[in-house]
């Protein structure tokens, strides 16, 4: 099962990003993560194509995570209009 | 409830799913990624979307315009991402369909693959897949799940 620190490792590898959260969320019911990332890969993606981006940069994890939540998939452009506000 | 077993007999019903590995390999193959052929020859049971079980999807996509691929049905989820999309369609008072992957592990394997999305609920709108719980999370607050169930329900 993957750490924390090893999701972040491979997002942060995989998307370029410059900024990557990741939770761990798992309460009783097993493995479980929050993600939050911000890359430029983003960049003209609908949602579901920087979720598969996120799900790919996981593609070996995946199998033994039981969840995981995308709360953001934000360019940093987006990133710096939603800090702004 | 009906809906699910349903398409899982329909899908059941299909003796020769596993002699057709190599097809479905080959379609994985085909559509997309290179990962998908790798990853079904790694692990058989990723290969068990055989093309009656396609067919069968197919067909009930075809045939609902919204359906949730989920653990539980609609009156009883199983687990809170899948509730979450329940409690989204309910809200919006449109006719949706759901289906139990928990009653079918071929189902949720060869899902997996249909959709090449790993995760559980995968919500269908008109046919295509529109993503998991984040994403209608995010459509619903933006507007564009309303939109596109709109959409499908005037198609």
């Amino acid at each position: 099962m993957p750490s924390v620190q090893q999701v972040e490792d491979l997002l942060r590898a995989a998307l370029e990003a410059e900024t990557v959260k990741v939770t761990d969320i798992s309460g009783d019911c097993g493995e479980s993560f929050e993600v939050e990332v911000v890359s430029k890969q983003f960049q003209g993606k609908l949602p579901i194509a920087r979720h598969r981006l996120i799900h790919d940069a996981l593609k070996n994890e995946m199998a033994s995570i039981h969840a995981l939540s995308i709360k953001k998939s934000q360019t940093p452009e987006q990133a710096a209009a939603a800090a702004a506000q | 409830m009906a809906a699910a077993s349903q398409l899982s007999s329909s899908i059941r019903a299909s003796p020769t799913r596993v002699a057709l590995r190599s097809t479905a390999v080959k379609r994985v193959a085909a559509k997309a990624p290179v990962r998908g052929l790798v990853r079904a020859e790694a692990a058989p049971e990723f290969a068990g979307l055989g093309p009656e079980m396609k067919t069968a999807v197919d067909k009930f996509l075809g045939d609902n315009k919204i359906v949730v691929f989920m653990k539980g049905n609609k009156d009883q989820p199983r687990c809170g991402f899948s509730n979450t999309v329940v409690q989204i369609f309910k809200s919006m008072d449109v006719p949706f369909e759901t289906v139990d992957i928990l009653q079918d592990e071929g189902l949720r394997a060869g899902m997996k693959i249909y959709s090449q999305w790993p995760t559980f609920p995968q919500v269908y709108v008109d046919g295509e897949f529109y993503g998991g719980c984040d994403i209608c999370i995010d459509g619903y607050k933006d507007g564009s799940l309303v939109e596109a169930v709109e959409a499908a329900m005037a198609s």
